[in-house]
């Protein structure tokens, strides 16, 4: 066998360590704060959903459904909420669906100035766009280490890495959406005197809005997938009874469950798909 | 004093413009730059003035600079070098906010890919200027209405720039333009996407408005019928550089340089040669007191079948026919008094030939021309409008006018026709 030197060696792993131990250690008052803010919001959302009357939330689901597409979705939709909750994973779909609305939120006030950033200068799209590239092709388990050298274990940290593993989709989209709006339709708002803010809010960001609802429709797909993958750091909810399901090798349990992130995934997907506003869709 | 006055402006595209207006100014070639170094001279040295209220017309072939020109004035693009001042304000030297202002109170855009808000209703895409301006929306709306009833789109007021023809989009544009109220419109060749018919409705529908509003307007078009048709004044730009400017008919009639001739021999040209520039000398003037026997010698004379009378301060009074003058001769009249004929067409030295194409289809004799003091200044035999709009007719002129020509023979002028056409028909 050959074997590589190892005379000279790149101790990368070690300062990478270090670093995240010097986080730990000095930015302890800072993540904590974060933290706490974060497990807040959570909280106050996972109470939410689930002080909600299960047939007010399949009934406000199905409204949403019909305003947005037609009364097929909206049926399909209530179904399926019923069969989640017949399975008896209504709390634990609750759980899940707060970690992703809570991580999708946090995608969106990050992800969407960051996009507009990049539209303004080329040279912050050139240097995003790269960690965008690595953010996306690193494997979805590499991020529950940092989140967990940080945050410790538990819902903070399954937010934080489902977030990290989201959020480029919505950086994307949005540079992408306001990229593609038309020079000249630009130039006509900058004729008339429009400012940069008044460009950015009264063109820009409108025509770029369906790509950028595609972007966090993407988001919370993404989203939903690392939720199964973060209850590992304690995430709770449907990924946990998955996990449970594959350790224990209970194969009904984990089928119920992956079902159940299945149905969730369809609803959520077809709700956001429709959401652009019907005139904006006209512009290519 | 010109509202806008340019000068000496410069635009090179490229990194080093300095270098390239040095290597210009060298003596170097536009083509010879481009290879050399990259950089594109768009505009060269650009001087001239456009007076308040009227429509200045930009001509060139693609690519010679007029888009560039008329986004230096509004600073949509950056000159690199030269002066532009509107009303003795200095344009190039307005900060940022300067800029602002300007754009929203004092010059205004119509574009050629109509450039409108496609996620806006139409009344939205009228009333932006105002919006941005920060007026409230029940005053920008009332305001957006009444520019939307002007250019007659009442009724569309919520629907969608795709919702309309590419003619109505552009009425939304300039619309949109004119509801700031600005001095100065900018139109980057507002009317070429457009077909033919629809292009010429806008084009009397501007100036229609024009007659009304006075606004300073810069047209920019590659069109050489539309610039004549429009323009008060021309511009014709060749490679960033001005060749030529002035009015239509200057540029008709003297072209500067070849480039002009060549561009301008296919031209419609009754359409804007006056009256003045086609008229011929009476050949037979007799005072108004002259007996019948001087006009019968007259028209002896000069081999033709009517005489043109003026009084002794050559105010113009009528016409003598052959046949009258015979008649009088006959009863003995002492003077032509009672036999002249004083219903003749007139018209004024400054009109347009082919407006008189109507009275020209109707007369029997030549047009008289007579100016504001009523002096007889020249006559217009009808063969030199016909004959004018035939030469146009494989330009521009309408197949009706054409067919005119042929079914009408000539009458009761065959000499001063044939004559008329010998003056005129060499110069096409
Ligand atoms: N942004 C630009 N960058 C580089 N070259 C340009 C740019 N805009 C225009 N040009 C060049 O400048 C010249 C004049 O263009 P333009 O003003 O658009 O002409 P026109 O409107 O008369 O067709 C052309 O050679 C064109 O290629
Ligand atoms: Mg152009």
């Amino acid at each position: 066998m050959q074997e590589f030197p190892d005379f000279f060696e790149l101790p990368l792993e070690k300062w990478i360590d270090r670093g995240v131990n010097w986080l730990t250690v000095e930015g302890d008052a800072f993540f904590d704060a974060i933290g706490g803010g974060l497990l807040q919001l959570l909280l106050w959302l996972e109470g939410a959903l689930l002080w909600i009357p299960w047939y007010v939330l399949i009934a406000a689901v199905a409204l949403v459904a019909w305003r947005v597409k037609d009364w097929r979705l909206a049926a399909g939709s209530a179904v399926g909420m019923v069969f989640i909750g017949l399975l008896g994973l209504w709390e634990a779909s609750m759980q899940t669906l707060a970690i992703v609305l809570a991580a999708t939120l946090l995608a969106i006030v990050v992800g969407v100035p960051i996009g507009i950033a990049m539209t303004r200068k080329d040279w912050i799209e050139s240097l995003i766009r790269p960690i965008l590239d690595m953010m996306q092709t690193l494997p979805s388990f590499v991020y529950l280490i940092p989140a967990l050298m940080l945050f410790g274990l538990g819902k903070v940290p399954a937010l934080i890495a489902t977030f990290i593993y989201a959020v480029p989709l919505s950086i994307r989209f949005t540079n992408l959406g306001i990229r593609q709006v038309p020079a000249d339709v630009i130039e006509a708002a900058e004729a008339f005197g429009a400012t940069q803010q008044q460009q950015l809010f009264k063109v820009q960001l409108p025509l770029a809005l369906p790509t950028i609802m595609a972007g966090i429709n993407q988001t919370i797909m993404m989203a939903l997938a690392m939720v199964v993958v973060a209850s590992m750091i304690g995430a709770g909810g449907l990924g946990s009874e998955v996990l449970n399901g594959i350790s224990r090798l209970e194969v009904g349990r984990g089928f119920v469950a992956g079902i159940s992130i299945v149905i969730l995934a369809i609803i959520m997907d077809r709700i956001t798909q429709n959401m652009a506003p019907a005139r904006a869709k006209a512009v290519e | 004093m010109a509202q806008v006055e340019v000068r000496n402006l410069y635009k090179v595209f490229g990194s080093n413009s300095n270098r390239a207006i040095q290597l210009l100014e060298q003596g170097m070639s536009k083509q010879e730059i481009m290879e050399k170094t990259g950089h594109t001279i768009a505009l060269q040295d650009v001087t001239l003035e456009v007076e308040r209220g009227e429509i200045f017309v930009v001509m060139g072939l693609s690519g010679s600079g007029k888009s560039t020109f008329i986004r230096c004035l509004n600073r949509l693009i950056e000159p690199t070098s030269g002066e532009i001042r509107l009303d003795d304000e200095d344009v190039l030297q307005l900060d940022k906010e300067g800029l602002r202002q300007l754009r929203l109170h004092r010059m205004s855009m119509v574009f050629q890919r109509f450039s409108l808000f496609p996620h806006r209703s139409v009344l939205d895409n009228i009333a932006f200027g105002l919006e941005v301006q920060g007026v409230k929306k029940g005053q920008r709306q009332e305001a957006a209405m009444r520019w939307l009833d002007i250019v007659g789109l009442k009724g569309w007021e919520n629907s969608y720039p795709d919702q309309l023809s590419g003619g109505m989009q552009q009425r939304v544009g300039l619309a949109r333009a004119l509801t700031t109220d600005p001095e100065i419109l900018l139109m980057d060749e507002p009317f070429s996407a457009l077909d033919p018919l629809i292009r010429r409705e806008m084009q009397e529908e501007l100036l229609n408005l024009q007659a009304k509003l006075r606004k300073t307007i810069i047209f920019i078009t590659h069109d050489l019928d539309e610039a004549l048709h429009l323009g008060d004044r021309i511009a014709i730009l060749k490679d960033g550089l001005v060749v030529q400017v002035g009015t239509p008919e200057d540029i008709l009639t003297h072209p500067a340089t070849d480039y002009v001739a060549e561009f301008t021999r296919d031209v419609n040209r009754s359409r804007v040669i006056s009256v003045e520039s086609a008229m011929i000398r009476p050949r037979a003037l007799a005072s108004r007191h002259s007996g019948p026997q001087v006009a019968l010698k007259l028209m002896q004379q000069e081999g033709v079948s009517s005489a043109y009378l003026v009084d002794q301060n050559r105010h113009f009074v009528g016409i003598i026919t052959l046949d009258d003058a015979l008649a009088a001769a006959r009863d003995g009249a002492k003077t032509l008094q009672s036999y002249i004929t004083t219903d003749v067409p007139r018209t004024s030295p400054d009109a347009v030939l082919s407006d008189l194409l109507p009275i020209a289809a109707e007369t029997a004799v030549p047009i008289a021309v007579v100016d504001e003091e009523g002096v007889l200044a020249g006559i217009l035999p009808r063969v030199s409008v016909i004959a004018a709009l035939a030469a146009g007719a494989n330009g521009n002129s309408s197949p009706a006018s054409f067919s005119m020509n042929g079914s009408r023979a000539p009458e009761t002028q065959p000499d001063a026709e044939s004559e008329a056409e010998k003056a005129v028909v060499p110069e096409l």
